[in-house]
């Protein structure tokens, strides 16, 4: 256990100095991009990996919170910190309402409702005065932070959004590993034992749904001072798919994963750009590659073979209610001899 | 600020018109709910692909018009076959492998298949529409006195009620529904019985995809054929089916139609809610009524 540990602060502490040296390497606004959904994926995965809901709808928190930020920051003349904490409110605040409607239904049923909430969150940005409609929110100033700092240059842009990456990828991994991240994982193996314990389980999901929308939003608002521009891409639901890829390819419910498919899916985009649509169909063919042979993800088959095989995490391989077409739905069926 | 909210009453005809487009779309969330809740029924999969199926049953039509010259009627009987056979290669080679797992991920690899169909067409044809006529035996309308009914929509009024009863006899009225809901309960007691579920699943897939591909042929003329079509009404699709319960056949019809005229009400009196009306509403029926108006608690 402490030997697994160590090798966590190693791991981490490269990986951070990675992170410090990598703009002096690599082009620092395709970094830049990576850490906003690196983030963006990390949120989605508290509630895929850890809760065991499926959320189709993260896009319109990422979105909102961009528009907002956009909004705050370029009309209203907000500091970017307070900007983005505009936008993550938002954010928060829509997942507290979708997340109360959505939890009242479980399975594909929670994915469908994520989904057409989503939606709606699309068309009010598409018809709203305050979002430019197809234009967007464009040229948004990226300010000075605290007053102080000014944000204008890439290289301190960078470390700017490196630190919030950080403080929020610090902020997930701290509640999966609390009692609350204990909790959660109980519910996600087995509602009803969690229920019996005295758990009320509806809470935790509400609340883990409630941070995972916050945090998705403080990505959002990110990545519109990063690129100075919100648009609706950003609430469409083909970037709710996009984040469920970049956790699906990096590995459900594992910390790390997101990350890895985050880095992985934004390169592609960036070096497949001129091919158009064809981006669209490759990431299906990731997809359906991913849900036929490849379900724990890159770093979920790292872990298992560094630690043995274990249970993967994220959803059960198996059905946990409900039946498999192949098996009888009820032990004792009526007419059963 | 909602100098918007002043409600006039429109007047009556173009109320009508309204009414007859919300009908219009209503005929046609019914026949895709339908084929998502027969599909859902015996695979337990919520069929993402759905919407792409039902774009390609248009652009079949496209094809068979544009390069063998077969007109709407052929495409009708034509498209779903070549649609569903499409669709039975999906079930037989794909989703077969994923029937053990969590539900979910029959949800990821469906989506997974919809955005290759699309993104291949939108490659293909950008993201316009490809114009597609009405055939000549159903040009024109007749005026009714209070409206004017074209006669093409009149015809997609009818034949999708006719479709929509048809499945739900079958369904619930014949013997080889009764196999169908007997599978759905218990496959492996219906197997023992000496029914090839399997080959149920496999040829049910097929029907339900069959069904989106009609209705997309059905579609052409009234909506442009464009790679988007499909996206663009399956989440709407989604909504009405939480609304509605995935539980009764008859409940998928009834809220298809039911809501596609609400919306088309919304476009009278209120019209820029008429593109969230739908899903104001699921979330006001999850509230009061989670399981849908006829779905069964989860």
């Amino acid at each position: 256990m402490a030997e697994s540990g160590r090798w966590k602060w190693v791991l981490a502490t490269i990986l951070v100095a990675l992170a410090l040296a990598a703009p002096f390497i690599l082009y620092p606004v395709f970094i830049m991009e990576a850490l906003c959904f690196a983030l963006f994926a990390c949120a989605f995965n508290l509630l895929i990996g850890y809760v065991g809901l499926l959320s189709f709808g993260h896009a319109a928190f990422f979105g909102s919170a961009a528009y907002i930020t956009a909004h705050t920051v370029k009309v209203w003349g907000l500091p970017p910190e307070l900007g983005i904490l505009a936008g993550a409110a938002v954010a928060a605040l829509l997942g507290t309402v979708f997340g109360w409607l959505a939890i009242r239904r479980q399975g594909i049923y929670f994915a469908m409702i994520t989904l057409a909430l989503a939606q709606m969150v699309y068309f009010v940005a598409l018809q709203a005065r305050f979002t430019g409609g197809e234009d967007g929110i464009q040229a948004v100033p990226r300010g000075k932070l605290l007053g102080v700092v000014d944000l204008g240059g890439t290289l301190t842009m960078y470390y700017f959004v490196l630190a919030i990456f950080l403080i929020g990828f610090a902020v997930i991994v701290r509640a999966v590993h609390s009692p609350f991240g204990q909790v959660i994982k109980a519910i996600r193996e087995n509602e009803p034992r969690a229920v019996s314990l005295g758990y009320d389980a509806d809470r935790y999901k509400l609340l883990a749904f409630i941070l995972s929308a916050g945090l998705s939003g403080v990505a959002g608002s990110l990545k519109s001072l990063v690129f100075q521009l919100a648009s609706l891409t950003d609430v469409q639901w083909t970037m709710s798919g996009e984040v469920v890829l970049m956790t699906l390819v990096g590995g459900l419910g594992t910390v790390l994963g997101p990350v890895v498919g985050a880095f992985l899916l934004t390169a592609m985009q960036h070096y497949f750009a001129q091919l158009g649509s064809w981006v669209t169909v490759v990431q299906g063919v990731i997809f359906v590659f991913c849900v036929l042979v490849f379900r724990r993800g890159i770093v979920g088959v790292i872990a298992s073979y560094a630690a043995g095989s274990r249970n993967p995490p994220g959803i059960s391989e198996t059905a946990a209610t409900g039946a498999k077409p192949a098996e009888p739905r009820t032990a004792a069926a009526p007419g059963a001899p | 600020m909602f100098d918007w909210l002043h409600l006039t009453i429109p007047p009556a005809p173009a109320m009508f018109a309204q009414l007859l487009v919300g009908l219009i779309n209503g005929a046609f969330y019914a026949m895709l709910s339908l084929g998502l809740a027969v599909i859902f029924g015996l695979l337990n999969i919520i069929n993402f692909t759905h919407g792409a199926q039902y774009m390609l049953g248009a652009f079949c039509a496209w094809f068979l018009l544009n390069t063998l010259g077969l007109g709407y009627w052929s495409a009708l009987i034509l498209a779903p076959i070549v649609v569903g056979v499409v669709g039975i290669l999906i079930e037989r080679l794909l989703l077969r492998h994923i029937y053990g797992l969590d539900h979910l991920y029959g949800l990821l690899l469906t989506f997974g298949l919809a955005l290759i169909i699309e993104g291949v067409f939108r490659q293909q044809f950008g993201s316009s529409g490809q114009p597609y006529a009405i055939p000549p035996e159903l040009q024109g309308g007749r005026n009714l006195g209070f409206m004017f009914l074209p006669n093409y929509r009149a015809w997609v009024i009818v034949a999708s009620l006719v479709l929509c009863l048809t499945t739900w006899f079958t369904i619930e009225r014949t013997r080889l529904g009764a196999y169908l809901r007997a599978a759905t309960e218990n496959p492996v007691l219906v197997q023992a019985f000496g029914i090839n579920v399997p080959r149920m699943i496999t040829l049910t897939y097929g029907a339900g995809v069959a069904l989106a591909a009609l209705a997309g042929v059905m579609a052409a003329p009234i909506y442009q054929v464009s790679p988007l079509m499909g996206s663009n009404i399956i989440i709407t699709v989604f909504a009405v089916v939480v609304i509605g319960g995935m539980g009764s056949i008859l409940g998928a019809i009834v809220s298809g139609f039911a809501l596609g005229l609400v919306e088309g009400l919304t476009k009278v009196f209120y019209p820029e809610a008429s593109n969230t009306v739908i899903f104001v509403i699921m979330a006001l029926v999850l509230l009061v009524k989670p399981a849908g108006f006829f779905g069964r608690a989860s």
